[in-house]
């Protein structure tokens, strides 16, 4: 089979780039600990109110661990609890949610907190809230007919 | 040789079969776009849909039709028509296998549109558990997938029929890349059976209280980005082997061409995840072990890129073009068959360099299900993919119906490929602005309690509404184009352009058509990518959702 020499020169280039990208990306991801939220763990979704940490949502202090607050969020069709909540800026937070309906987004617009919340399953994903100012939490995935109505705040005061 | 491909015309009787699909779709592209513009209507936030219509409902109608049906059945005519007119008239008993499948999966379609419009089945296209449909919905979506088997039989049938006949031959090359396009579809189409078959079917009917929701997802993924790429394929047929006719010049390389379908089947299948890299219950190394499998279809893609500017540049050139970009003038831009899919190939560089930035392991968190998801797939799928098709139905349904594309309708097709362009840009590149700035996708329009980080999406969606109103009007320019050449253009004879190989001497190796081997290494990939996640998942499976009907 006869390959054009430019063509050969192309591919390896390509070839290359993408080998350099997916270098960057993999070290990100397992030297650097970059990876999206892919929380193992479970949760019964009839049982969500009566299992910590669900049964006391909103922001807890923490001692002895890697991150300095606890931000515990239930989702079910239409709302976010807690519905608005406040973060001291520069926090380092373990936003944990899990859903005791249907699939729901988890997103903080302008900020890279973005997740998936599935029933059955817990949802966590650390961040740092360096900024301080009003934040919108709303959901990004179709949940029914008030999906677009579906929203909490997160503030970041000093 | 002109005279060769006009003589050997599709027989009547699979162009009717071929045609049956295009009414269809065409039927679909119409009601769809309908939607699509009451869509961006009501996102403007300046328009409320009337008589109580919802506006899931309407986003369901729109996915549905556009997403799935326009698709399949466009692909299904086309695949038809293709093998039939480079490896033979059917046989009898094929063309009845595939009059079945047309049938089935009709009736399922519109078992499944019903229970769209009686508003049973608001869960948009991808129906992702546990958002709860009626059990019609289910066995209407069954029933197309079922009836396209028929149809992917069809070209199996023929394909082994033609090889028989042709023994050590390399198979004509746009039956080739039809077959590979087929069974990557049955490969992918298990995935979505799987879950709505044993998962959601006896969930709706009330066999079953509750469903796994990580496991449906997992299931409808594997069949989901395949999906994609069975849009992307019969496009590629007409880039690879049609254009190049149309503009005047050869195939630039026919073993190049097989290798990099090839190519296609192997990778687009166990990928799955990287729609799923925001989901909890799968471990990152899985994930990322696919993010690597998905970014091998660089590959291909950069060969598929190559050929096609090496084949305009030598057309050009072979027209006596200097310079470095010389050739572009002498490009045919007065023949919608050539220009139309070619403004399809340049949209399909940002959205392909889009792609890349979705399946990133990383960069996935910023735009994972903003509005610019939305904005990448209207350039790739709604404009790459849909002007190619559009491109084909130029010149294929005049073939089929013993009719001629007139100056008229070219002109008229040029104009509808333009207005696509425009339109387009602005809707999808507000799309993409605003997804960045965080605004969500598969949402009506709302100020979120007035906060003023979603003020700030509202401009944009006022330029989608702007972009969308125009692309509907060249959704109608294409209908009514459709349907001129469908049934009031002046007979005659219209060319199915099969562009032939620059070096007819080079045969094709014919590893290329050893099933056995391309379909083992597919399975091996599938179960390499897939086994262990999988077992994950049903071992360490949460109590199942009951979930129901949220809207
Ligand atoms: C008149 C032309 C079109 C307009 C105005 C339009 C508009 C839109 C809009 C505004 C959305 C997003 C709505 C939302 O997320 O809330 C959307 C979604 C979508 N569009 Fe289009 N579109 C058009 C043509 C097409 C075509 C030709 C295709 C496919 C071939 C297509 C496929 C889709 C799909 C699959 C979705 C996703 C639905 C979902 O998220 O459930 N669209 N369209
Ligand atoms: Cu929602
Ligand atoms: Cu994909």
């Amino acid at each position: 089979m006869h390959m054009h020499k430019f063509e050969k020169i192309w591919l390896i280039f390509g070839v290359t780039a993408l080998l350099v990208f997916l270098t960057v990306l993999g070290v990100s991801a397992f030297y650097l600990g970059n990876q999206p939220p892919s929380c193992l763990a479970t949760v019964d979704p009839e049982k969500v109110d009566t299992t910590a940490p669900f049964n006391e949502p909103g922001l807890k202090k923490v001692e002895g661990k890697d991150w300095d607050y606890e931000l515990v969020f239930v989702a079910q069709a239409f709302a976010y609890t807690p519905g608005d909540v406040e973060v001291p800026l520069g926090a380092k937070v373990k936003v944990i949610a899990t859903t005791k309906d249907v699939i729901h987004g988890f997103e903080v617009a302008g900020t890279n907190i973005n997740m998936m919340v599935e029933p059955g399953y817990i949802s966590e994903l650390v961040t740092t809230f360096d900024k301080p100012g009003e934040y919108l939490v709303l959901c990004n995935e179709y949940c029914g007919s008030g999906h677009h109505m579906m929203t909490s705040k997160i503030k970041v005061v000093e | 040789m002109l005279k060769a491909s006009l003589s050997s015309k599709v027989d009547p009787r699979d162009a009717k079969l071929s045609m049956a699909h295009f009414y269809v779709a065409f039927t679909a592209l119409l009601v769809g776009g309908l939607a699509g513009l009451l869509q961006v209507l009501v996102r403007s936030g300046k328009f409320q849909l009337p008589f109580g219509i919802g506006y899931y409902q309407v986003l369901t109608v729109h996915g549905v039709l556009l997403g799935l049906v326009l698709t399949t059945f466009f692909i299904l005519g086309f695949h038809l028509a293709a093998v039939s007119k480079t490896s033979g008239t059917l046989t009898n008993k094929q063309r009845t296998v595939g009059w079945i499948g047309f049938w089935i999966a009709l009736v399922g379609t519109v078992m499944a549109a019903v229970m769209v419009l009686l508003n049973q089945a608001s869960v948009l296209f991808t129906f992702y558990a546990p958002l709860k449909a009626h059990a019609l919905f289910y066995l209407g979506l069954t029933l197309v997938v079922v009836g396209s088997w028929f149809n992917s039989a069809v070209i199996i049938m023929k394909y082994a029929e033609w090889r028989r006949a042709n023994p050590g031959q390399p198979s004509p090359l746009l039956t080739f890349m039809a077959l590979i396009n087929t069974l990557m579809w049955c490969v992918a189409t298990i995935g979505v059976a799987s879950t709505v078959l044993i998962q959601l079917l006896p969930w709706s009917l009330g066999i079953v209280d509750t469903v796994n929701v990580g496991i449906s997802r997992t299931l409808f993924w594997y069949f989901g980005h395949p999906l994609v790429y069975f849009w992307l394929l019969p496009a590629y047929m007409a880039w690879y082997v049609v254009v190049p006719k149309v503009i005047g010049t050869k195939v630039f390389s026919d073993s190049l061409a097989r290798m990099s379908f090839i190519l296609f089947l192997l990778f687009s299948i166990p990928v799955g995840f990287h729609h799923q890299l925001l989901e909890p219950g799968i471990d990152p190394a899985w994930k990322f072990l696919q993010v690597i499998l998905t970014f091998l279809v660089v590959i291909p893609s950069l060969m598929t890129a190559f050929s096609l500017f090496a084949t305009f540049e030598s057309f050009g050139r072979s027209k006596g073009a200097t310079g470095l970009f010389g050739w572009l003038k002498k490009l045919p831009w007065g023949d919608a068959r050539f220009t139309v899919p070619f403004i399809g190939m340049v949209a399909f560089i940002p959205g392909g360099a889009g792609g890349m930035v979705n399946a990133s392991h990383q960069m996935n968190q910023v735009v994972h299900n903003t509005i610019w998801v939305t904005g990448h797939f209207h350039l790739t799928v709604a404009t790459a993919v849909v002007l190619t098709y559009f491109g084909v139905t130029f010149w294929l349904v005049p073939h089929l119906t013993g009719r001629t594309l007139t100056k008229k309708m070219n002109k008229l097709a040029l104009t509808q490929g333009i207005l696509w362009a425009v339109g387009m840009t602005f809707m999808s590149g507000a799309m993409h602005a605003a997804g960045l700035l965080g605004a969500p996708r598969r949402s009506s329009f709302s100020e979120y309690g007035g906060a003023a980080q979603a003020a700030e999406w509202i401009p944009y969606q006022i330029a989608q509404a702007v972009g969308g109103s125009i692309l509907f009007i060249a959704v109608l320019l294409m209908v009514y184009i459709f349907i001129n050449l469908a049934f009031f253009a002046p007979k005659g004879e219209q060319e199915f352009p099969v562009g032939e190989a620059t070096n007819q001497a080079e045969k094709a190796p014919m590893v290329f058509e050893n099933w056995k081997l391309w379909l083992g290494i597919t399975v091996l990939l599938i179960l390499f990518a897939y086994t262990i996640p999988f077992i994950d998942l049903i071992q360490n499976a949460p109590p199942g959702a009951k979930g129901g009907r949220f809207w």
